[in-house]
């Protein structure tokens, strides 16, 4: 198999952003990531659904190497993830993550949290980086908290200064992992109709949730996952109307009632 | 009363630079170990496993070594047999390497209280540096250290507190400071042997409590909200 060599008009359009072949992780005797194969192209919204437990948590955060895998590969935009060093960081810088936890660094403003990264990782001028980070907080509605720090906001306004902070690496696909499973009910939407708004720009996104709304919305694909394997791929529409699997028409079964 | 007034006359000047000294070691020592501590801190967290098993191995073996042996060991076999000298002053000498002997010992504290700091800081708050492509020392620097010192200040201030006390041992590297001078005053004014006890207790006990006062203070008030 030899993908390294891809002509011009390959690698512009048809060269997954995100490729994983073949991957497995174990967490001691528990298989948690069976044979994944999942390609996500440029401008794909791709949404991972499943019980919990059954590994799109492990799967999300994998593509960018926060959980290391056992075999198989795992390629950000035609490049094989390296497993430690300069490379994997400057890869990383490519990917956008959002985690359930908002993980802002709590010693430092809104505004700083956004900066660090386009000025330590990428090189920016400080000026230039306020400059872009205002851009993304005033996007994502929270440009007025900038001089806060993150234990002031609620939690739609620091997990939306997570996706901004995200953003401003200006990032080849973005990475949700649960990124409303952490909030009060009050302030899911808010975050969400962020994530919608850039799933319209086009934005290349893999959102692990339980918000079938965003899956019905805004997913090009949806992929359901149970026992670490993926056991079913399709249109939203197709997978909330007529789901294949017994897994998933299961899954599908106990979420009608709530 | 009257001997402890003519104690001071005659020692009032010599405990005075006497334990100015002690403060002179404290505030080197303690630049030195905070330095040494965290390069250790570091290389305890780091994902290389060299350096993880040489800071472990580094931390259990000087903080299981009685200071006492390490001050004695400077003296006798660094400068008496080796002939390692800081100094052409014989007396700077061994007051440097009762420093060096000090911030090496202190500094495996100082790495256990550093990374007890660490332990403060969420997971996320790594991942998160990582995830915005910042690799391991860059990460350590402006997201992971700056935490876990906050976090850490009543554990640091700990081990200030043991260095400020512990520099009486420096007295067995021919240093000298106060407790060396307590054993001159004790064998020449065994008369008021009580009152020199609790006077340099006193010395002590002055410079430590602000310090845990001001430790505590620092540590509410830098806590990372969260």
């Amino acid at each position: 198999m030899s993908t390294d060599s891809h002509s011009n008009s390959a690698k512009s359009d048809l060269t997954p952003i995100v490729r994983l072949s073949a991957v497995n992780k174990h967490y001691g005797q528990l298989h948690v990531l069976q044979n994944i194969n999942l390609e996500v192209t440029k401008g794909e919204v791709v949404v991972v659904l499943g019980p919990s437990g059954s590994g799109k948590s492990t799967l999300c955060r994998t593509i960018n190497r926060l959980e290391t895998i056992d075999s198989g590969t795992i390629e950000i935009d035609g490049k094989v993830l390296p497993e430690e060093g300069k490379m994997l960081a400057k890869l990383r810088a490519d990917v956008g993550m959002v985690f359930q936890s908002f993980n802002l660094f709590a010693h430092k403003t809104i505004l700083e949290n956004v900066t660090l990264g386009p000025i330590k990782a990428k090189g920016m001028k400080k000026s230039e980086a306020d400059k872009l980070a205002l851009t993304l907080l005033e996007r994502v509605g929270v440009a007025n908290q900038k001089d806060k720090l993150p234990a002031q906001l609620s939690g739609g306004q620091q997990q939306r200064v997570a996706i901004a902070r995200a953003l401003a690496m200006r990032p080849k696909v973005m990475l949700f992992d649960e990124p409303t499973s952490a909030l009060d009910p009050e302030m899911i939407n808010e975050v969400l109709d962020t994530m919608v708004g850039l799933a319209k720009e086009g934005m290349t996104m893999i959102v692990v949730t339980h918000e079938m709304g965003f899956a019905r919305k805004a997913a090009d694909r949806v992929i359901f996952m149970a026992d670490g394997q993926i056991v079913e791929e399709s249109t939203p529409d197709q997978f909330f109307t007529n789901p294949q699997s017994a897994r998933a028409k299961d899954f599908l079964g106990k979420l009608i009632t709530s | 009363m009257q001997g402890y007034l003519s104690l001071w006359d005659e020692y009032g000047g010599q405990m005075l630079s006497a334990f100015w000294g002690n403060l002179q070691l404290t505030f080197w020592a303690a630049i030195g170990s905070l330095v040494l501590g965290t390069i250790l801190a570091l290389m305890r967290i780091s994902p290389v496993p060299s350096f993880r098993a040489f800071g472990t191995s580094y931390v259990n073996i000087f903080r299981n070594t009685p200071l006492t042996i390490i001050m004695t060991f400077g003296v006798l076999v660094l400068f008496g047999v080796f002939k390692v000298q800081f100094s052409s002053d014989f007396n700077l000498n061994f007051f440097q390497i009762a420093i060096v002997g000090l911030t090496i010992y202190h500094s495996a504290f100082v790495c256990e209280a550093i990374r007890s700091g660490v332990n403060t800081v969420p997971l996320g708050q790594a991942e998160a540096a990582r995830a915005i492509g910042l690799s391991f020392m860059p990460a350590a620097r402006l997201v992971i250290l700056p935490q876990a010192f906050r976090g850490a200040i009543a554990p640091l201030g700990n081990v200030l507190i043991a260095l400020i006390k512990n520099t009486t041992v420096a007295v067995a590297g021919s240093v000298a400071e106060i407790s060396g001078l307590m054993k001159t005053m004790l064998e020449f004014r065994a008369d008021v042997g009580i009152l020199i006890f609790l006077t340099i207790a006193v010395f002590f006990v002055i410079v430590v409590i602000p310090v845990g006062l001001l430790t505590t203070y620092l540590s509410k008030k830098l806590a990372v909200a969260r």
